[in-house]
C-alpha cells in the first residue's frame, strides 16, 4: 500500500447465488449509486434487484440492420440500374424483389455488428485496466465466487462496510486505483 | 371440502337423461401433483469450481498423447488440400474431372456439403436458445466453432472452382466493384446473392461465438499461469469482470445475436438452394428445395456435431456435462431433420410424375435407375433408413452405435449434393451432349484434404479454447438459481 494511493471501492465477496442476490437488494435499497455486482454468470433476476434499466442494445441493433437494409437496396439500384444498366434475361434493371436477398443479409450483417460495437460501447469495453484486477481474491469472480464492489466516489461510501457486513460478505478488502 | 357434496354436477353420465334428484356422486379429493422436477443437465451434482476446473482444464493442461498424431496428420492432408489447389491454380480446372455436361461436380458437391455441415452451430446456438432449450449450453460451443471450420471449408471450392482465382476475386465477379469495362455484378443471379449470404453467415457467426467466448477468456485469463496466456487470454477477453451491469447488456445483446442469426441460418441454405432451384435444369427447378435443403443441412450439421462431440466428451471426460442425455436430444433432431429430408425425396418423386414435364421424370427416374443408381441408392440407405434407427432408446443411447450412425448421415449427406448435382446435370435436354462424370485423384485429394483443414482447425480450438461455455453451464446449474437451496437461498425450493 503506497501512501499516495487512492481508494477505489470497498469489494465484498459472497459464496451463494442467493446470498449476492439479497445482499444486492440491501445495497440498493440503502441507495447507492456507484456500485455493481460481479457474477461468473448472469443471475436471473439480478437486473430488478440491482434497479437496472432495460438495455439499450437494441437501439444499435436496429440503426445497424436499417442501414444495412437501406444501403443494400441503395447499392443495387445504383450498380444496376442508375450507373451502368445491363438487361440480363429481360428482367428489369431495378425491383426490390430481386434486390432482397442481398439487402436481407446486409441488414442482418450490420445488425450484428451494431450489436457488437453496441454492447461494448455501452459496458465500456475493452477496457484492459481495472483497479479490481489487483485483488487476488476477484479472480474467483470468473470462476465460483460472487462479488459486490461499492466505488468510493459514492456519497454513502462512509456507511458501505457497514451496509455488507450486514448483508451478510463473507470477506470485505479495499481495493485501490 | 365441507360443501363439496353440495357442488351440483354439471356433466351427466353419458345415453343417460340428467335425474336432479339423484345423489351426486362422491367427489374424490387428490392429492396435488408433484412438482415437475427437471431432469439435471449437469450430472452428479458438481460444482462451479468443479465445473470451471473440469472445462478450463482440457484447454490448460497438456494435450492426451493421441493429439501431436491427429494433428499431424490432419496439417498433412491440409496441406495436401492446398497444394492441390496450387495445382490446379496454375494448371487449369481440367485436373478435376468435369466435363461439359457436369461442369458442376464435386467442388460444388463439397462446398453445399461443407456449409450445410455448418448450419447446425447456428441451430444450436441460436433456435435453441431463442426456444429456451438450456441444454444446448453444454454443446454450443464446439458447435458454432464447427460452423465456423465448416464454412472456411465451404468458402474454398466455390472460389477455386472458378480456376483462375484471381478473376473471382476481382472486381466485377464476387466484389462488388465494377470491372475493367465498368460493368457491375449483376445482382439478379442467385450466385452472387450466395456470395453475400455465405460470408455474412461466415462473419455473423464469428461474432456471435466471440460474443459468447468473453465471459469464459475473461475465466481463462484469471486462471492462467504463466504470463503469455494470461496476456492474449486478457487481450481477446477485453477487460470483462463479471460486472452485472455489463451482463445486462451483454445477455440483450446475445439475444439480439441468436435473433439475427436464426433468419440467417435459414436464408443461408435457402439461397443455396437457389443457386440450383432459379436454374431450369430438370431436377433442379423445384420450390421444395429451400425447406429441403434447410432440413438436410441440420440433419448433416447434427451429424457432425455427434461425430465430434461423442469421442470428445469420452476423451476429456465431460460426460457429467455432456450426458447421455444430450446425446439423445441430437440424435432425436437427427430423426426429426432425417425424416423431413426422406418426405422431401417422395415429395421430389410424387412432384415430378404429378407435374407432367417429362424432362423432370426423366431426370428422377436417371437418379434411382440411370448410372449413377448407385450414389442414388447411397443416399437413400443413410438418410433415409439409418435416421430411422434412432426411434429406438438402445440406438440412442449406446456411443459407439451414434458415432456409426453419425458418419453414416454424414456420408449420406456428401452423396444427397452429388447426386442432386451431377445427376442433373449429366443428362439434361439433349441427349447428344449427355456425358459421365468420374472424379480425377486430384478431386478426391482436395475433398479429403478439406477434413484435414475441418480437422487442424478444430483440433487447434480445443487445445486453446473452452471447447464447452463455461459460464453458461454454470447458469444452468442449480447453484446458479438464487431461489434454489443448492444456490443458498432459505426455506426450500421457492
Amino acid at each position: 500500500m503506497s501512501a499516495n494511493a487512492k481508494t477505489y471501492g470497498l469489494l465484498a465477496q459472497f459464496d451463494t447465488a442467493a446470498g449476492i442476490f439479497e445482499a444486492a437488494i440491501q445495497v440498493r435499497d440503502a441507495g447507492y449509486r456507484k456500485w455493481d455486482v460481479f457474477t461468473p454468470f448472469p443471475i436471473h433476476g439480478m437486473d430488478d434487484a440491482m434497479g437496472l434499466k432495460n438495455s439499450k442494445v437494441g437501439y444499435f441493433t436496429f440503426c445497424g440492420g436499417f442501414t444495412g437494409f437501406f444501403s443494400g437496396m441503395t447499392m443495387i439500384w445504383f450498380m444496376n440500374k442508375f450507373d451502368y444498366g445491363l438487361v440480363v434475361g429481360g428482367k428489369p434493371l431495378f425491383t426490390p424483389l430481386f434486390a432482397f436477398p442481398v439487402s436481407y443479409e446486409l441488414t442482418i450483417l450490420l445488425g450484428a455488428f451494431a450489436t457488437l460495437g453496441g454492447m461494448l460501447a455501452l459496458n465500456r469495453l475493452p477496457k484492459l485496466y481495472n483497479p479490481l484486477f489487483k485483488s487476488e481474491r476477484f479472480k474467483k469472480a470468473t470462476d465460483d465466487k460472487f462479488f459486490i464492489c461499492i466505488e468510493a466516489t459514492d456519497p454513502k461510501f462512509a456507511e458501505a462496510r457497514a451496509v455488507l457486513e450486514k448483508a451478510g460478505a463473507a470477506a470485505i478488502e479495499l481495493v485501490e486505483d | 371440502m365441507a360443501n363439496a357434496a353440495s357442488i351440483p354436477v354439471a356433466a351427466a353420465p353419458k345415453g343417460k337423461q340428467h335425474d336432479p334428484h339423484a345423489a351426486p356422486p362422491k367427489i374424490v379429493a387428490i392429492d396435488p401433483p408433484q412438482e415437475f422436477v427437471r431432469e439435471p443437465l449437469v450430472l452428479n451434482g458438481r460444482s462451479l469450481a468443479w465445473l470451471t476446473e473440469r472445462i478450463a482444464g482440457v484447454c490448460e493442461g497438456k494435450m492426451p498423447l493421441w493429439w501431436w498424431p491427429a494433428f499431424i496428420v490432419s496439417a498433412g492432408l491440409m496441406t495436401l488440400m492446398f497444394s492441390l489447389v496450387g495445382y490446379l491454380v496454375s494448371t487449369g480446372v481440367g485436373v478435376w474431372g468435369l466435363n461439359n455436361p457436369a461442369d458442376w461436380a464435386w467442388d460444388i458437391t463439397n462446398f453445399v456439403f461443407w456449409i450445410g455441415i455448418g448450419h447446425a452451430g447456428t441451430l444450436i446456438s441460436a433456435v435453441l436458445f431463442l426456444l429456451r432449450q438450456k441444454w444446448r449450453t453444454s454443446i454450443n460451443r464446439a458447435a458454432e466453432a464447427m460452423t465456423l471450420i465448416a464454412v472456411a471449408c465451404a468458402g474454398i471450392f466455390p472460389v477455386v472452382h472458378t480456376g483462375r482465382v484471381w478473376f473471382a476475386l476481382m472486381p466485377g465477379y464476387l466484389i462488388p466493384a465494377p470491372n475493367a469495362n465498368y460493368i457491375w455484378p449483376q445482382f439478379r443471379s442467385p450466385l452472387l446473392w450466395d456470395v453475400f449470404a455465405v460470408s455474412t453467415y461466415g462473419t455473423v457467426s464469428l461474432l456471435f461465438w466471440y460474443v459468447g467466448l468473453i465471459p469464459d477468456l475473461a475465466t481463462l485469463r484469471d486462471r492462467a499461469k504463466n504470463k503469455v496466456r494470461g496476456f492474449f487470454y486478457g487481450l481477446f477477453a477485453l477487460g470483462w469482470t463479471g460486472s452485472n451491469r455489463h451482463w445486462s447488456n451483454y445477455e440483450k445483446a446475445y439475444m439480439i445475436f441468436a435473433g439475427l442469426s436464426t433468419p440467417l441460418v435459414l436464408s443461408v441454405h435457402s439461397i443455396v438452394s437457389f443457386d440450383f432451384a432459379v436454374s431450369n435444369v430438370p431436377g433442379w427447378h423445384t420450390t421444395i428445395f429451400p425447406p429441403y435443403f434447410v432440413a438436410g443441412a441440420i440433419f448433416s450439421g447434427f451429424g457432425m456435431v455427434l461425430t465430434l462431440m461423442v469421442p470428445m466428451r469420452t476423451i476429456f471426460k465431460l460426460e457429467d456435462i455432456i450426458t447421455t442425455r444430450h446425446v439423445e436430444l441430437m440424435c432425436k433432431v437427427i430423426l426429426a431433420t432425417g425424416s423431413i429430408v426422406g418426405y422431401a425425396y417422395g415429395m421430389e418423386f410424387f412432384i415430378a410424375w404429378y407435374g407432367g414435364s417429362p424432362y423432370e421424370l426423366y431426370a428422377f427416374k436417371n437418379r434411382a435407375f440411370g448410372p449413377y443408381w448407385w450414389a442414388y441408392w447411397s443416399m437413400i440407405t443413410c438418410n433415409v433408413i439409418s435416421p430411422h434407427l434412432f426411434w429406438f432408446k438402445w440406438c440412442r443411447t449406446n456411443m459407439v452405435f451414434v458415432f456409426f450412425v453419425s458418419i453414416v448421415v454424414n456420408i449420406g449427406m456428401w452423396f444427397e449434393r452429388f447426386v442432386i448435382i451431377v445427376t442433373s446435370l449429366h443428362r439434361d435436354y439433349l441427349p447428344a451432349s449427355w456425358g459421365y462424370f468420374t472424379p480425377t485423384w486430384v478431386d478426391v485429394f482436395t475433398f479429403v484434404g478439406s477434413f484435414g483443414l475441418f480437422l487442424t482447425l478444430f483440433l487447434l480450438f480445443i487445445r486453446f479454447l473452452p471447447a464447452i461455455a463455461i459460464s453458461e453451464v454454470k447458469g444452468v446449474t442449480p447453484q446458479a438459481d438464487p431461489h434454489h437451496p443448492l444456490g443458498g437461498a432459505k426455506g426450500g425450493h421457492h
